[in-house]
């Protein structure tokens, strides 16, 4: 990739802008190393309490703007559970709007030109879905215990079919961490890969860098729009799964 | 970055000496524990903020709102009742004095007429009494013309017949006209 170019003129490191570096001097990064990790997740949650407590902190009636904004996020999130993992999936509002919170604004936050995006490793996404996951299996044991398994034995289908489709529904449910990281993660890198990779055309290409650039500006765009809707996906795919483990019926 | 041996041996087959990354970074097992701390810190940080601060205070805010606008629109309807029984008590006041003019109008009606048929009695009964008094006169005169008549009937007969030579007296002459007047 990036070093199979080193030494020549075009010296594209579309993947640099994704590595650990710690914060203070060149030492090893331990787990609780101050990091780069750690200052845009910092930055995330200043943002966060810019955006959900200092701007409510008037508690106004008649909202102002960023009032608001704080109110329009609540209310979305609020709606988005309700409708999807039901009544009884309000009791996770507070965990969904942690998840949507810190995606939201982490994937917004790495699009600010020389930041870090800390959703765009995998690690990150990992962990965030493999929380969805661990809560989604232990909730539904604890509420429904056994029952819970109900949900991979299809009964509305031929009992002949039922084995067969539990296997892929067990399949289908171990699998889901991992699509629900990867796309989130997946998404976020290439993005910021791609516009990474033109900038190094247009700092090779001399005038006709005007393409490049243009390219830029529409991907930017682009992955602006990304940056939304991946967390929005993610919010919503974990109310679906919230709704297997607080929800009445399955499907 | 310099190309030390001891930073490139911290960086582990992640970097290489010119601070370039190896491969995806995201693969990068070195750096997990790191991210996953962080992000748990993160995360319980944000957690806390939202379910203690944020939340309940946006919650409070909106049923704030709410219960501002339904008390609103309450009272909005409580005073547009009111406003519906005033319109019907000015519309009773209306009606009320409407009735007590008529009835005022009346009386005044009445008290003028019994006023009137008064004078009109006096009157008639002054002109009934002037026209006695009239009429009495003017049959005063009446006699008094006939008796005129009469006496210079009788005069100028007894002229008359002095006149032509005649010799009457004056018994005769009187008799005479007398029965002739009556004619």
């Amino acid at each position: 990739m990036a070093t199979e170019e080193h030494g020549s003129g075009l010296a594209i490191h579309p993947m640099d802008q994704f590595i650990v570096k710690p914060l203070f001097g060149d030492g090893p990064i331990h787990w609780y190393t101050p990091t780069n990790v750690t200052l845009w997740m910092g930055i995330a949650i200043l943002a966060m309490i810019a955006l959900l407590v200092l701007s409510t902190r008037r508690r106004a009636i008649v909202p102002s703007r960023g009032q608001s904004v704080a109110e329009m996020f609540y209310g979305f999130i609020h709606k988005l559970v309700e409708d999807v993992a039901g009544h009884e999936g309000l009791k996770f509002f507070p965990y969904v709007m942690t998840l949507f919170m810190f995606v939201f604004l982490s994937n917004i936050l790495g699009l600010i030109p020389m930041s870090f995006t800390t959703t765009s490793h995998i690690a990150v996404t990992a962990v965030l879905a493999l929380m969805v996951f661990l809560t989604v299996t232990l909730v539904g044991f604890y509420r429904k215990g056994l029952g819970f398994l109900s949900m991979f034995w299809v009964s509305s289908a031929p009992l002949i079919l039922r084995p067969i489709l539990a296997v892929i529904e067990l399949i289908s449910y171990f699998v889901r961490p991992l699509s629900h990281s990867v796309r989130l993660g997946g998404n976020m890198m290439a993005g910021h890969a791609v516009i990474k990779v033109f900038a190094g055309f247009a700092g090779a290409m001399g005038v006709a860098s005007v393409l490049p650039i243009a390219a830029i500006a529409a991907v930017y765009g682009l992955e602006l729009l990304v940056a939304s809707v991946q967390a929005y996906v993610f919010t919503i795919l974990t109310c679906v799964y919230l709704r297997d483990a607080v929800g009445d019926a399955h499907h | 970055m310099s190309t030390e041996p001891i930073v490139e041996e911290a960086a582990g087959l992640c970097v290489n000496e010119h601070g370039g990354a190896i491969g995806m970074p995201q693969l990068c097992g070195d750096w997990i524990p790191n991210q996953v701390f962080w992000l748990l810190v993160t995360l319980v940080v944000i957690y806390f903020v939202l379910s203690k601060i944020a939340l309940p205070r946006i919650a409070a805010v909106l049923a704030d709102r709410k219960g501002t606008i339904t008390n609103d629109l309450a009272a909005a309807e409580e005073l547009k009742q009111k406003a519906v029984a005033a319109e019907k008590a000015y519309n009773d006041a209306l009606a009320n004095a409407r009735t007590e003019a008529g009835k005022i109008v009346a009386a005044a009606k009445a008290e003028i007429q019994k006023d009137l048929d008064a004078a009109t009695t006096k009157a008639d009964a002054e002109i009934a009494a002037k026209a006695a008094e009239s009429e009495k006169t003017i049959a005063g005169i009446r006699d008094g013309a006939a008796a005129a008549v009469a006496e210079v009937a009788r005069d100028v007969a007894a002229e008359l017949v002095g006149a032509l030579g005649g010799g009457a007296d004056a018994k005769t002459v009187t008799a005479a006209v007398t029965a002739r007047l009556k004619g």
